[in-house]
């Protein structure tokens, strides 16, 4: 009886989570579709989505995309930068790690839907940065169009990088001072004492951080919708998008469930890397 | 141990078999009492929300008991496509009437949203009214009637002739193949490279509009066909296919066309009607017959000007076969859900919007193409801007979409192969030989010609 007290819990998730995963897997193995006959008797169709997915051109170039902006934008960008400012945090005065506190915060506070607003005018044809480029006499690009990617993998930066510095912040927090104090000690330098100590220390919150932001990037798609809508042609249609463009423009509901299925495997494949990067420490 | 177990289990399943019965427990049917209107909506686009709350008042004084709800959706076409399929998933939301585009109304008669309107039409006395055309638009595979138009469209050239003078272009321009719109085009740009000197709308952003005001116009003028509509096949790796994206390409490679970034911005079409024409800064386009409800008096973009600025010519065909004219017609069209909880209302709903003198008011205010033989001869009609006797006569050389379910998919496809030609991502015959592989993945290899 000790289970009973999270049996609502359970319910809720294996309504609301369980429920439309095993939905999602079960119409990927239809032709379900919002018009025409497949929307009246959808059939099943075994493989023959996931058959179409893999042979679909667009395909790889999606899945490519859609690495290229978990790797830059939550990887590399936040993750890094988030590290970076909270080191540099540590070390400022409080007049300043307010000021920076807030503005980051800021950008992360903001509504989905209202960030890729604010993103969007920041980087139109004529947005405030090609106004500001213009300003100093430079004729911008339109960063939309000829550089989509970079555009969508800096805004994702700009709107998340809050996140993983207030985890690092914590994480910081709790490194004992009298270890990097014995560190000093011992004659290491601010580089050795980051890579050999502080790191080690916070391994775990790197991984879960890691994982968090790398599902969360991975699901993406008000952001991209808003400054691309996945274009021009396929040159910003991350797994999402593409998923979206084949179940509600082209009208094929299974075909879209089918890549949300691959977006799900992808999802776990990094998680489980994260998972693992957690043991060893476990063991010890 | 093992019996908690059980009875945990036990009681998660009642819990989760409770919860989706109360889930599901009011579906079937709808209200009878309500019948609810969907359409769309938007800022340039108000003439259909104008009709219903004038005939709202109307329905429910004629027919005590009965409320009617509207319920605008505000979205472009594309979005109001996917919001109304997705209405149809459940009968609770499911609307009792609703604005339907005739190039989906087989393939959601085929999913089972539209109601037979047969026996309905049989006992209105106002569908001998309607002319052939409007009565085929509805409809479907069986042979009955599912949806009834409000109007129709057709298409052509619409040009600036103050751009076109300035170009050195003698008016009135009259070009015979699309040789010369080239000609046209590259004179406009030579003379003054920052104006968009013809534009013929491509990409996603577009939606249906780049096949109607775009590839289907050129499509449609050459030697071969989409759709061999005898043999019931679509028709792959025809050279016109190719020819239409070269000559879309040529457009954009050359900078003819508006920038593509400009282009694939879906909003484009409100720059073209609010800005270029009226500040002289395009040489031409393909429009639809429904330009002038944005220029007159009250439009979104009133400019009365437009009555001196703008000529109007026939598209011609690729090197002036044929007739020498292309025109596409689609128009909208009113239709009754399949689970209306009381459709004759809805239908008592949709007779009443669709009376002559509704009729002609929504033909006006939206510069529709009557369907209506009785709205098409009144003066009112006749004089309500310079253009529609033009635009009425090109009904002898106009062309109706493939009449097939699969056509919305296939739409799409052309749409994504034009946004590969226009962005220079693929050649022309790269794109054709992208979109035959996706029509034999929509239809079947059975329903290919070779």
């Amino acid at each position: 009886m000790r289970l009973l007290p999270v049996a609502p819990s359970i319910v809720l998730l294996a309504l609301f989570m369980v429920g439309p995963v095993v939905w999602a897997f079960y119409v990927s193995f239809t032709n379900t579709a919002l018009t025409g006959r497949a929307a009246r008797a959808p059939q099943w169709v075994g493989l023959d989505n996931y058959v179409d997915l893999f042979t679909d051109r667009a395909f790889p170039l999606s899945l490519l995309l859609t690495f290229v902006f978990v790797l830059g934008s939550a990887v590399i960008g936040q993750n890094l930068i988030g590290l970076g400012l909270a080191i540099l945090m540590t070390r400022a005065n409080r007049v300043v790690r307010a000021v920076v506190g807030t503005a980051l915060v800021a950008a992360w506070v903001l509504p989905e839907i209202v960030a890729a607003f604010a993103a969007y005018a920041y980087f139109a044809d004529d947005g405030t940065l090609n106004q500001l480029l213009a300003a100093i006499g430079i004729a911008g690009p339109n960063w939309l169009f000829d550089f989509p990617m970079l555009a969508v993998i800096l805004a994702n930066v700009w709107r998340g990088t809050a996140f993983s510095m207030l985890v690092y912040e914590a994480a910081l927090n709790d490194v004992p001072p009298e270890i990097t104090e014995a560190a000093i000690v011992d004659g290491a330098g601010g580089a050795k004492r980051l890579w050999w100590v502080t790191l080690p220390m916070i391994r775990s919150s790197i991984a879960t951080n890691l994982m968090l932001i790398t599902l969360q990037t991975l699901a993406v798609f008000t952001l991209i919708w808003v400054m691309t809508k996945g274009g021009p042609g396929m040159a910003s249609s991350t797994l999402p998008v593409f998923a979206y463009q084949e179940a509600f423009k082209f009208q094929q509901i299974g075909y879209g469930s089918a890549i949300a299925v691959v977006m799900i495997v992808v999802g776990a494949i990094f998680s489980v890397g994260y998972i693992r990067m957690l043991r060893p420490e476990r063991d010890t | 141990m093992h019996r908690t177990r059980a009875t945990l289990a036990f009681a998660v399943v009642t819990a989760a078999t409770v919860a989706l019965v109360g889930c599901s427990a009011d579906s079937g049917g709808g209200d009878d009492d309500t019948i609810r209107i969907v359409y769309q909506k938007t800022d340039a686009f108000v003439a259909l929300d104008d009709l219903f709350k004038k005939v709202k008042p109307e329905f429910e004084k004629a027919n005590p008991g009965i409320t009617v709800s509207l319920e605008p959706i505000v979205a472009d076409e594309a979005d109001y496509g996917t919001k109304l399929a997705l209405m149809q998933q459940s009968p609770d939301t499911a609307p009792d009437v609703f604005y339907e585009d005739t190039f989906k109304v087989r393939s959601d008669v085929d999913a089972g949203y539209l109601l037979n309107l047969d026996e309905y039409l049989a006992d209105w006395s106002d569908w001998s009214q309607f002319n052939e055309g409007a009565k085929e638009a509805g409809r479907a595979d069986d042979g009955s009637v599912y949806a009834v138009p409000l109007g129709t469209d057709t298409r052509g050239i619409w040009y600036s002739k103050s751009v076109l003078e300035e170009a050195g272009v003698s008016l009135p321009w009259e070009p015979k193949s699309w040789e010369e719109i080239l000609d046209t085009a590259r004179k406009v740009h030579a003379a003054s490279p920052d104006k968009v000197a013809f534009n013929v709308y491509s990409g996603k952003p577009a939606g249906e509009g780049s096949v109607m005001q775009g590839f289907g116009m050129l499509m449609y003028g050459t030697d071969d066909e989409l759709y061999d509509a005898d043999e019931k096949k679509w028709v792959t790796g025809s050279q016109g296919f190719v020819d239409s994206l070269a000559f879309i390409e040529t457009l954009y490679s050359e900078g003819l066309a508006p920038a593509p970034d400009v282009a694939l911005d879906g909003s484009m079409w409100q720059k073209l009607f609010g800005e270029w024409f009226p500040n002289g800064q395009i040489g031409g386009t393909i429009e639809g017959s429904w330009s002038p409800s944005f220029w007159m008096e009250g439009g979104q973009y009133a400019w009365p000007e437009y009555v001196d600025d703008i000529g109007v010519a026939a598209f011609p065909t690729q090197n002036g076969q044929g007739d020498g004219a292309v025109s596409l017609s689609g128009g909208w069209t009113l239709a009754v859900g399949a689970n209306s909880g009381n459709p004759d209302a809805a239908f008592d709903f949709l007779a009443m919007a669709l009376d002559k003198e509704n009729a002609l008011d929504y033909n006006i205010a939206n510069s529709q193409i009557a369907v209506r033989t009785d709205v098409a001869e009144d003066p009112a009609y006749l004089e309500a801007n310079p253009f529609i006797g033009f635009f009425t006569d090109l009904v002898t050389s106009t062309h109706f979409r493939p009449a097939t379910a699969d056509y919305p998919q296939i739409s799409a496809e052309i749409q994504a192969a034009t946004e590969a030609v226009m962005t220079g991502q693929m050649t022309p015959e790269e794109a054709a030989a992208a979109y035959d592989e996706a029509v034999v993945g929509i239809v079947g290899e059975d329903n290919v010609t070779g």
